[in-house]
């Protein structure tokens, strides 16, 4: 009896210390995120008291303030063309590889899938300055051919870069999608008449949807957030918004402006948040079908 | 024969642009890090000369070369170990045993995983901030008034494991996701028939949870020891820039520092070369000591 009451009482005394647990991880999360919010609608003369202070009203010109002056409007709008220019890069080049890889038996098919698999493993960090290189070189030619070079600083070609190098990651998770699809349903397309291109464009890729989003998914996230690449290939004024921002926090340091400082910080943040809150069942699901990390 | 001609031109027209861009983009570029390990290159200027293996016998007397080497080893196992120390444990909580709002949590440790670099850096620099920022003014109660403040960034023997900190708290969420996914898969009626036998939970975790989702967690020390590699460069770089004094120089961001800030191209590649060497001898390391006979369920 006696002995009961003992278990009953440490199972209890778990289950506190597993809440406890988890309650601490889940403030560390939440307390910094809530806390760049705050900060970015407070007044400048409120950063220098006590921290933890809730803002007094909402000063809103910290926006204003960041889109104008620190030119946060411009810098969006650069991600956002770099952003939605590559996913549709790599959905346009992508689908179709992934599928005829999937699908088809040719000459050659296994190493093509080899080599796109082998992709995988080279992280774009390593290549950045060769690439960077290249787009020197290349410029360089152009400038005795032309007189004018225009693939660095250029948010297109930025663009292409960030599509290219997320090819292997997109075509393996695509493929492996396609695979699975029964050999019927392009039979039964082609009986009935229907071309290469048509079978592909209207049976094979309505199916794959689901697969599709995920991608698009995983690519926004990587793309809107892509850091090293951008601030190695856009070197003058045209930025994107996590560079813009660097540059921003460096210069804070020394005018200590900090509002503009964390409205930017919110601009990034909240097309992620939004997004993710959405969606975050798929994008948790599809991280375990596909498993893997920049 | 016209239909093969016809089978053929398709799959060329779907493949040509993928493989096109992959080799100009991914490719060469790669190759380029290895061949130009073997120049010596500097500056926009054209003279490239031939050295052979001279870059890296430069690189082995390098001090700052060993320092960030030494940051590194031990940003990887600092990381690894507490990540997936906790990471497990969160896991084994959420799926094993009813709490209460397991959505929620689920939800709330994934979010610094969506996070970019640049804003993890913002937030851990006011984290850090020695007069204003979080974690000082919540020590500042417990402490006297005049007693040191901690720097978290300026302390040349802290700073690294403040990096290690902002690094964990960015990976727990991605792989408390992907080992909750495993452990999901395991049948329930294993642990009942442990739970008749008298095991308790604790137990059940390390004789049942564990040993099966052991496949998982060996292909997740490969991804700890990528990612560490390459997000300690980015945070790096966006929180102390290698500083205070090369205290946090991590391998990449030591290579990043010759071939681009320094313009040394064939120096910068040929760190790179050995980076890339050596997270592939670690990763295959770790695997081949890890490696058990898989247990079927």
């Amino acid at each position: 009896m006696r002995q009961k009451k003992d278990n009953v009482s440490a199972d209890q005394l778990f289950k506190v210390f597993i809440y406890v647990a988890l309650i601490t991880l889940a403030i560390s999360i939440i307390i910094p995120i809530a806390w760049v919010f705050m900060a970015s609608i407070k007044q400048n003369s409120e950063f220098y008291s006590n921290p933890w202070s809730l803002p007094k009203g909402i000063y809103f010109q910290n926006f204003i303030d960041a889109f104008q002056r620190a030119k946060m409007g411009n810098y969006m709008l650069n991600s956002v063309i770099t952003t939605s220019l590559a996913l549709f890069i790599l959905l346009g080049v992508a689908l179709p590889a992934a599928y005829v890889l999937a699908r088809y038996q040719f000459r050659g098919s296994k190493l093509f899938n080899t080599m796109f698999m082998g992709g995988l493993f080279i992280n774009v960090n390593y290549i950045v300055v060769p690439i960077f290189l290249m787009l020197v070189n290349a410029d360089k030619c152009l400038k005795s051919v032309f007189g004018s070079g225009f693939l660095l600083n250029n948010v297109f070609i930025l663009a292409l870069i960030y599509a290219s190098t997320a090819l292997p990651f997109t075509i393996y998770l695509l493929s492996s999608f396609f695979v699975t699809i029964p050999k019927e349903y392009e039979e039964a397309a082609f009986v009935d008449g229907s071309g290469y291109f048509r079978t592909m464009l209207c049976i094979m890729m309505p199916m794959a949807k689901p697969s599709i989003i995920t991608v698009i998914l995983f690519n926004f996230l990587s793309f809107w957030n892509e850091y090293i690449i951008s601030l190695t290939l856009l070197t003058k004024d045209a930025k994107t918004l996590p560079v813009g921002l660097m540059q921003l926090m460096k210069a804070q340091q020394a005018a200590a402006n900090y509002g503009q400082l964390y409205a930017g910080l919110v601009l990034i943040m909240l097309p992620t948040l939004i997004l993710y809150i959405m969606v975050q069942k798929k994008l948790t699901q599809g991280m375990s079908l596909g498993g893997l990390k920049g | 024969m016209n239909k093969q001609k016809g089978r053929m031109g398709f799959i060329i027209a779907c493949l040509s642009p993928a493989v096109i861009l992959f080799t100009i983009f991914m490719v060469i570029p790669t190759i380029n890090v290895f061949r130009m390990s073997l120049y010596k290159w500097g500056g926009f200027s054209n003279n490239k000369t031939f050295v052979g293996l001279s870059n890296f016998k430069i690189l082995f007397k390098d001090d700052n070369f060993y320092r960030s080497f030494q940051n590194t080893i031990l940003l990887i196992v600092i990381v690894t170990i507490v990540t997936l120390a906790l990471a497990l444990i969160f896991a084994g909580i959420i799926t094993r045993i009813k709490v209460k709002g397991q959505d929620f949590f689920r939800v709330i440790f994934y979010i610094p995983n969506i996070l970019s670099i640049v804003v993890i850096a913002a937030i851990f620099s006011a984290i850090y901030d020695p007069t204003n920022g979080m974690l000082n003014s919540i020590l500042g109660i417990f402490r006297e008034k005049d007693a040191d403040i901690l720097l978290w960034l300026g302390d040349q023997k802290i700073v690294i494991f403040s990096i290690a900190i902002a690094l964990i708290w960015q990976a727990i969420g991605y792989y408390m996701v992907m080992y909750m996914a495993s452990m999901a898969s395991i049948p329930e009626s294993l642990y009942e028939s442990a739970g008749l036998e008298g095991a308790g939970e604790v137990q059940q975790f390390f004789s049942i949870t564990l040993p099966l989702i052991w496949t998982n967690i060996r292909t997740t020390l490969t991804f700890f020891i990528i990612s560490t590699i390459n997000l300690s460069f980015l945070l790096v770089s966006t929180l102390t820039n290698g500083g205070p004094d090369g205290a946090t120089e991590v391998f990449l961001s030591y290579m990043y520092r010759q071939a681009y800030t320094n313009s040394s191209y064939g120096y910068g590649m040929a760190i790179g070369v050995v980076v890339f060497l050596f997270s592939f001898a670690l990763a295959a390391t770790v695997n081949f000591v890890t490696k058990r006979e898989p247990i079927e369920f």
